[in-house]
């Protein structure tokens, strides 16, 4: 067979992985990696809904000086809960856990990941330490801030017990789902894809699980030993009992700076396939955009330290963190470059999903340079727990993590749902998500960076007019995702059908499964003949002005998918 | 990704439908398993990193506490962990001959190896534990006993010794239950004649792991019962 030949069927009245079996049972135990990327997105975004509401309280609160909604105690455990939601709960296991699962043994060729069954166990895992974690609000409260430095973390009561206990356990479920998708890209990609033919979201993923499976082992012992030093007083990090507590600092950033790649290097992928889809030209420099994601990988190993500039380690410590922290902007320039070759040579179309990888490039492009900045030795100690610390952490995961997501959230919808969304209500939300968001931090900025700290629920008068802009931006951001979870929810039941590649995509899940995919992703194993992006192979994918829009869903239909058709 | 699923036409019980070959499946087992060895090396690496710390800064301190330690008991226990990684690699070389009884043999010897193994170290513990050597606050030595006189082990620092002592080697500890569990498992599928010369990946992954659980312990011996 070749490259081409017609493996995509119309759904009508055929069997996909969403209708062969519609029982409770069969989806609780189900081992079809796109279901569990579907419980995921469930779960996934309960949590995100969670964290969310408590970021809108702490905003609430800092609307005005002194206290507006809450006191201090409250505000405390809020953005604490705030940070241990959105960090261990939503944005380390989003990208990998929801679009990778759902989106990369589609991308290969292959019908399912290489274990199945880990990967049920991983979304149980990641389940229970969700639960295991909020079950800490009921013993006590947890007020110490995401990081949960020691010693105040193991003396401030039992409830870490259960923070540690849950963090583990979702660690656990990090570290199934990277070493399934190592096996999986190494073991299962179709005949004939190369690792030069692979899209870039599988370079990515492959990245970021190398990262989950070396890094979080590391956190994981980590919160054993806080969990025995609280039990039993062991003595390593409290110095009390004679330990050391920027030993912790030093294992907990050994992780915990590796997860922000966890988090950024699938936002990449996506963002690399966006780019190739909607620009319809091959990614400009394909191999250094692929292996950058391997050299971030590995240079994220080696900056942990610039989390701790002002904790008394050794100068000559700081100064070679610093100069490899400026090292990761070059596999980072190298992307960002390559990505805009990429739209000048190619022609773009500005569907929802495209303009959010725009919107990436804008705010992770001011994450990444203020990054940077926060490197230099001197200007950290300026700004070490100001807001603009706040700012460009949010800039990075909000504006890079979460801007991606959406965009691959828009871009995988038709074919997790086999609906498109109303692309009208689309754009607008994304630009309320673009103005909110620039709203809701940039102010930080300069509030940060004039010497408002973070974490306090009050501050002086100087700050209001940035703070009241911040909160109103968090306002019009609020509403924009207000906007997408409506128009996804009713494109479920009211969206026009979508035909099996309305975006004119040239990767596997687009061309060679169906509009819904069946339970086993593909009627025959596809023979790849060329790369993930290369269109000018194709021709009859080939630019054009009519093509690959949604409204023309007959494109290249003679080849591809003689039944993609069926608008009713 | 062990037991059998349904097959289908023309394929051996024990494939998966989603992998195209044995082979295949193998390979991906076995990754997926030194994988695994990989994090676990990074578990313990956290460990050794707490030791290597805590040495350097209080080297005198850690030389004086190892005394408590008993190297013959420590010996003893590598010799029996080595002995039993023995049996294991002779269990994966009978797998592959299809000799069931020469496979059950050996995965029953390292079964007891591993029990002697967590016997002897019950009996280093509770030592411990008789003279107030706890990890951490609990710290208390008192008594006499094997030629030591516990008091002069009260130092400061020594409870940290002691702390990452037994988090180490209960960890270590908990793998090797870990494994004796796995073991009894084989040795009821091998029983029921689960493992050909053509399917023995739970034999030889368990296998590959029982050997991770000696190298660590092979580490942890000198590093704290004799230096």
């Amino acid at each position: 067979m070749t490259e081409m030949t017609p493996s995509v069927s119309g759904n009508s009245g055929t069997v996909n992985y969403l209708n062969h079996d519609k029982s409770i049972k069969s989806w609780l135990l189900t081992r079809d990696h796109k279901r569990i990327g579907i419980m995921y997105l469930v779960a996934i975004s309960l949590a995100f809904l969670a964290g969310g509401i408590m970021a809108m309280l702490i905003r609430l609160e800092l609307l005005s000086p002194g206290e507006t909604i809450m006191g201090p105690d409250a505000y405390n455990q809020a953005f604490t809960i705030h940070g241990v939601l959105m960090i261990f709960a939503f944005i380390i296991p989003a990208l990998p856990a929801i679009l990778g699962n759902f989106v990369i043994p589609m991308q290969l060729g292959a019908k399912d990941v290489a274990f199945p069954r880990i990967n049920l166990l991983s979304f149980y895992l990641y389940l229970g330490g969700a639960v295991i974690t909020l079950s800490a609000l009921l013993v006590g409260r947890i007020d110490g801030g995401w990081t949960f430095y020691a010693p105040y973390s193991v003396q401030v009561g039992d409830s870490i017990l259960f923070v540690t206990m849950g963090v583990f356990v979702m660690g656990f479920s990090s570290i199934l789902t990277g070493l399934n998708f190592i096996v999986t890209i190494h073991k299962m990609r179709a005949p004939g894809l190369t690792w030069n033919r692979l899209p870039l979201f599988v370079w990515s993923i492959y990245a970021t699980a190398i990262v989950q499976v070396l890094a979080t082992p590391v956190i994981a012992i980590t919160v054993i030993l806080l969990f025995l030093e609280r039990l039993l007083g062991i003595g390593i990090f409290d110095p009390a009992l004679g330990g050391d507590p920027v030993l912790f600092q030093h294992f907990f950033w050994f992780y915990s700076h590796p997860a922000v790649y966890v988090m950024i290097l699938p936002a990449f992928g996506i963002i690399s396939d966006l780019i190739g889809a909607f620009s319809r030209h091959r990614i400009v420099g394909y191999r250094f955009v692929a292996l950058s994601s391997i050299a971030i990988a590995f240079l994220g190993f080696l900056v942990w330290g610039h989390h701790m500039f002002v904790s008394g380690q050794s100068a000559l410590a700081s100064t070679v963190f610093s100069l490899i922290t400026y090292l990761i902007g070059i596999p980072t320039g190298v992307k960002i470059i390559n990505w805009i070759s990429t739209m000048y040579r190619g022609s773009v179309q500005l569907r929802t999903p495209m303009i959010y990888a725009l919107i990436f490039l804008f705010t992770f492009s001011i994450g990444g340079f203020t990054g940077i900045m926060l490197g230099v030795l001197a200007v950290d100690v300026h700004l070490h727990d100001t807001y603009f610390i706040v700012a460009h952490f949010h800039y990075t995961m909000l504006g890079g993590n979460v801007i991606a997501a959406l965009g691959g959230l828009h871009f995988w919808w038709p074919k997790m749902t086999g609906k498109m969304f109303n692309e009208t209500l689309g754009r607008i939300a994304a630009g309320l998500i673009f103005i909110g968001f620039n709203l809701t931090f940039f102010p930080q900025f300069i509030a940060g960076s004039r010497g408002m700290p973070r974490r306090y629920f009050d501050y002086p008068s100087e700050f209001v007019g940035l703070n009241v802009l911040s909160t109103y931006g968090s306002w019009i951001m609020a509403a924009g995702f207000f906007l997408i979870a409506g128009y996804l929810l009713f494109s479920l039941f009211k969206g026009k059908k979508a035909p099996a590649n309305p975006w004119g995509a040239l990767t596997l899940e687009w061309t060679h499964t169906a509009s819904i995919p069946e339970p086993h992703n593909f009627t025959v194993t596809p023979v790849v003949t060329r790369g993930a992006y290369d269109y000018h192979l194709v021709p009859e994918f080939y630019a054009g002005p009519s093509s690959g829009d949604g409204s023309s869903a007959g494109l290249a239909t003679q080849e591809v998918a003689p039944e993609t058709t069926h608008e009713k | 990704m062990a037991s059998t699923s349904v097959a289908s036409a023309g394929h051996p019980g024990h494939l998966q439908h989603h992998f195209v070959s044995e082979e295949q499946q193998f390979d991906a087992s076995k990754m997926g398993m030194w994988l695994f060895l990989v994090t676990e090396i990074l578990l313990f690496s956290g460990m050794f990193v707490a030791y290597t710390v805590f040495r350097i800064w209080y080297p005198e301190v850690f030389a004086h506490s190892a005394e408590l330690l008993d190297w013959r008991l420590g010996g003893l226990n590598t010799v029996v962990l080595l002995a039993s990684s023995f049996t294991v690699a002779l269990g994966v070389h009978y797998a592959q001959l299809d000799n069931k009884k020469g496979l059950v043999i050996n995965l029953i010897l390292t079964i007891v190896f591993a029990t002697i193994f967590i016997v002897v170290k019950y009996f280093e513990y509770t030592g411990k534990f008789a003279h107030g050597v706890f990890p951490g606050i609990n710290f208390q030595p008192h008594g006499v006993g094997g030629g030591h006189i516990y008091a002069e082990y009260d130092i400061p620092f020594a409870a940290q010794f002691f702390s990452i002592y037994f988090v180490m080697t209960g960890i270590h500890g908990l793998h090797v239950l870990v494994g004796m569990g796995l073991f009894a498992w084989l040795i009821t599928r091998a029983l029921r004649g689960h493992f050909t010369s053509s399917y023995y990946t739970p034999v030889e992954l368990t296998g590959l792991y029982w050997h991770l659980v000696d190298i660590i312990w092979i580490f942890l011996f000198p590093l704290l019962y004799l230096i």
